[in-house]
């Protein structure tokens, strides 16, 4: 057993000093996951937040109203928001918004307030809300806030109306107190609405509900399953390398047995491709933010994914006649593979036949895994992936050893 | 005394290619013996059977008292193989590889990594243990080849050619830590087709040619056998009249025996300097340049000429 260990060993340290190797086991995978990333605009979920709305707020009503919109503007609610400033002249933030200085102009014009106040039939003056059209997200925020404010405004205006007309009816106040008091109620009316949070911003964790999918907790497996069919394959490459060098003659002149020699050599790949693995997921973890899952069930899925695809590179240095034709069979069979159980795409798109044939793949399973444990899921969701790359890689296993003996060792 | 290293009727077929036929030997303890012969001999072949990396066809091998057929592991612990070809990886150090082949043979934690720094002494690597092997020069890399084959301090050394494209300054390096291992105690299989490093190691030689070993015993027998005749070489500036003066010398009274390769023609007689003036006088009157001449006493290439009508170096 030690010896096998050994074996191993030495098989990953010389995989991890081959610089060609790993730029296919590593910065590959990484550099197609952050395409993908990019071009799914996965990335853009920290500049998509969106902060310090530049806007222009002109005041030029001066009353009540048009202050409390003011001190809604620059209220501590909105401070992470917006970045108001304040201008006297309407054309000056017109021209700021045409020049894409700022995202709006609020222009509260003069007699606003009182014209909320006057009669109900009275026409009342429209706050202008100058909105720039490069910033149609941003803009749409201010319009957003200024409607919220007038809604609360208006309902203010239309319930002091109602109050005063029924004061008078009830001869509470007299006709001529009718204007002073409206005035006061759309006055307090104002005032409340400005005390109130217009636009709240807060996250909700719900322990209940399964955390969203994130696109890269995909994309991110996908690519590092398929470049593992690499680091498999490369792997029984080696084995025949080794033979064209002479170390694995060596090997069997030394005090191995044989099948110490083919079962460290089974191992090297085992422990190439989960070192890569984890480092995938590690990385990309870290660099990515994504989701992996628990760390034990990923663990496990991750060790029968490297198990299922270390038996194709077993086989693959079996039914090939050199390391040539291994790297071309295997630079395919990765492409395949990952085409063929989803590393590109999802694969329920596919024909039903070509959705089964994936499942020679382990791909396909793996992915299933990490799909699951993307959306929350635990060793309960993934046990079947698990046993059937546990399957592929001792049926695959078994076929090699067969095709080994019957060969009759490493030489042809 | 009990042999190391027992051959009998060795036979190595490739399917229809027979590559050891028939070939007998033994090689006493603390011997030097050499397998000498041209390429595609068979001796490396043999070597191979005889380190058991492959199954003979037929016959018998004892090492030590072990059969490579049905004792392999016993044997493997005894002897040490060092391959023709560069079997280091080129990605691990000096010190890397030697540590990983002495875990190989069961070395381990102090006795190990002493043994380790004592083969890179050996060796003369000690200051480039830490460098990866693919950084090293040809013959720095032979010599970690030769000493990854003494780690485990082996009863019986194999060495398959060693010196193969080397430089002269590490092909003396090697044939003086080959005489020192012998002295040291160790017994040494070594396979050439360099005749002049059989003569200068071996204390037997065993000459090989199409898979059958043609003569053993020690240079003095050898060249006994071919009755101590010497060899007159001339080498020609043009070929074409070469063919004619061949003829011509084996006419000569006194000439044994006349081969020709390319424009090199070897004379034997019991004295060279007997047919050295009728040779040259013939070569001029074919009009024959002569570039150079040399007298050999009897050594290994004419005995191996003498057997097989062959230069060693064909």
């Amino acid at each position: 057993m030690n010896k096998i260990l050994l074996i191993g060993l030495k098989d990953l340290r010389l995989a991890f000093r081959d610089r060609a190797a790993l730029l296919l086991m590593l910065a590959a995978p990484f550099l197609l996951t952050l395409g993908l990333g990019l071009v799914t605009g996965r990335f853009s979920g920290t500049s998509n937040t969106i902060q310090s709305i530049p806007l222009i707020v002109v005041n030029q009503d001066g009353e009540d109203l048009g202050n409390a919109l003011v001190d809604v503007f620059q209220s501590a609610n909105l401070d992470e928001l917006l970045d108001p400033t304040l201008e006297s002249y309407a054309a000056a933030a017109r021209a700021a918004v045409d020049a894409d200085q700022t995202a709006a102009a609020v222009i509260i014009p003069a007699g606003f307030s009182a014209s909320v106040f006057a009669q109900m039939d009275a026409p009342v003056v429209q706050v202008e809300v100058y909105s720039n059209p490069a910033r149609p997200t941003s803009s749409g925020v201010v319009k957003a806030i200024v409607e919220s404010f007038l809604n609360q405004v208006e309902t203010g205006r239309v319930s002091g109306i109602v109050s005063v007309t029924q004061l008078i009816q009830n001869g509470y106040i007299q006709p001529n107190q009718a204007a002073q008091v409206a005035a006061e109620i759309g006055r307090r009316a104002g005032q409340n609405g400005a005390g109130q949070d217009l636009i709240r911003l807060q996250g909700q964790v719900d322990e209940n509900v399964s955390p969203p999918f994130d696109v890269l907790a995909y994309m991110a497996p996908g690519m590092a399953l398929m470049f593992l069919m690499f680091a498999v394959t490369n792997g029984g490459r080696m084995i025949q390398v080794e033979q064209l060098q002479g170390t694995l003659p060596r090997l069997l002149v030394a005090p191995v047995h044989i099948a110490q020699v083919f079962a460290g050599k089974a191992l090297g790949i085992f422990f190439t491709g989960l070192a890569q693995m984890l480092i995938l997921i590690g990385g990309t973890g870290l660099l990515f933010q994504i989701r992996w899952g628990g760390w034990l069930p990923v663990l496990a899925l991750v060790m029968a994914a490297v198990f299922g695809a270390a038996g194709w590179g077993l086989l693959l240095t079996m039914v090939t006649r050199g390391p040539g034709q291994t790297s071309g069979i295997g630079t395919a069979l990765m492409l395949v593979f990952g085409i063929l159980g989803g590393s590109f795409t999802n694969p329920g798109g596919f024909p039903p036949w070509l959705r089964t044939l994936g499942r020679i793949t382990p791909n396909a399973w793996a992915l299933d895994g990490f799909l699951e444990l993307g959306l929350g899921g635990g060793f309960a969701d993934i046990w079947l992936p698990i046993l059937a790359l546990i399957a592929m890689g001792l049926i695959l296993f078994a076929i090699t050893v067969g095709l080994f003996i019957r060969r009759g060792g490493f030489s042809r | 005394m009990t042999p190391i290293l027992e051959v009998k009727q060795l036979v190595k077929k490739y399917g229809d290619l027979t590559a050891v036929n028939g070939i007998s030997f033994n090689i006493e303890q603390g011997e030097i013996f050499s397998l000498l012969g041209p390429n595609g001999a068979g001796k490396t072949t043999t070597i191979s059977v005889l380190s058991t990396l492959f199954a003979p066809t037929s016959g018998d091998v004892t090492i030590a008292g072990h059969s490579v057929t049905a004792e392999p592991m016993q044997v493997r612990r005894v002897i040490g193989v060092v391959p023709q070809e560069i079997a280091l990886y080129d990605d691990l150090t000096a010190r890397e590889n030697l540590a990983f082949w002495g875990q190989m043979y069961g070395l381990s934690g102090k006795g190990l990594s002493d043994r380790v720094e004592q083969v890179l002494k050996e060796i003369d690597l000690t200051d480039r243990a830490k460098d990866r092997v693919r950084t090293f020069s040809g013959g720095m890399k032979r010599r970690v080849n030769i000493g990854v084959g003494l780690l485990h301090r082996p009863k019986l050394l194999f060495m398959d050619e060693p010196t193969v494209g080397i430089d002269p300054q590490s092909r003396r390096a090697i044939l003086d830590s080959v005489k020192m291992l012998n002295r040291q105690g160790m017994t040494v299989l070594y396979t050439t087709h360099y005749m002049e490093e059989a003569q200068e190691l071996s204390d037997r030689v065993g000459i090989v040619d199409h898979g059958e070993l043609i003569a053993i015993g020690t240079q003095e027998e050898l060249t006994r056998q071919i009755g101590e005749k010497d060899a007159l070489i001339l080498d020609l500036v043009e070929c074409e009249a070469i063919a004619a003066l061949t003829e011509a010398a084996r006419k000569i009274p006194g000439v044994q025996q006349v081969d020709l390769s390319e424009c090199t023609l070897t004379v034997l007689a019991a004295q060279a300097e007997d047919v050295l003036a009728p040779v040259i006088a013939q070569a001029n009157a074919l009009n024959v340049k002569i570039r150079s001449v040399s007298i050999q006493e009897p050594n290994l290439e004419a005995v191996f000429l003498h057997l097989t009508g062959r230069a060693l170096r064909d």
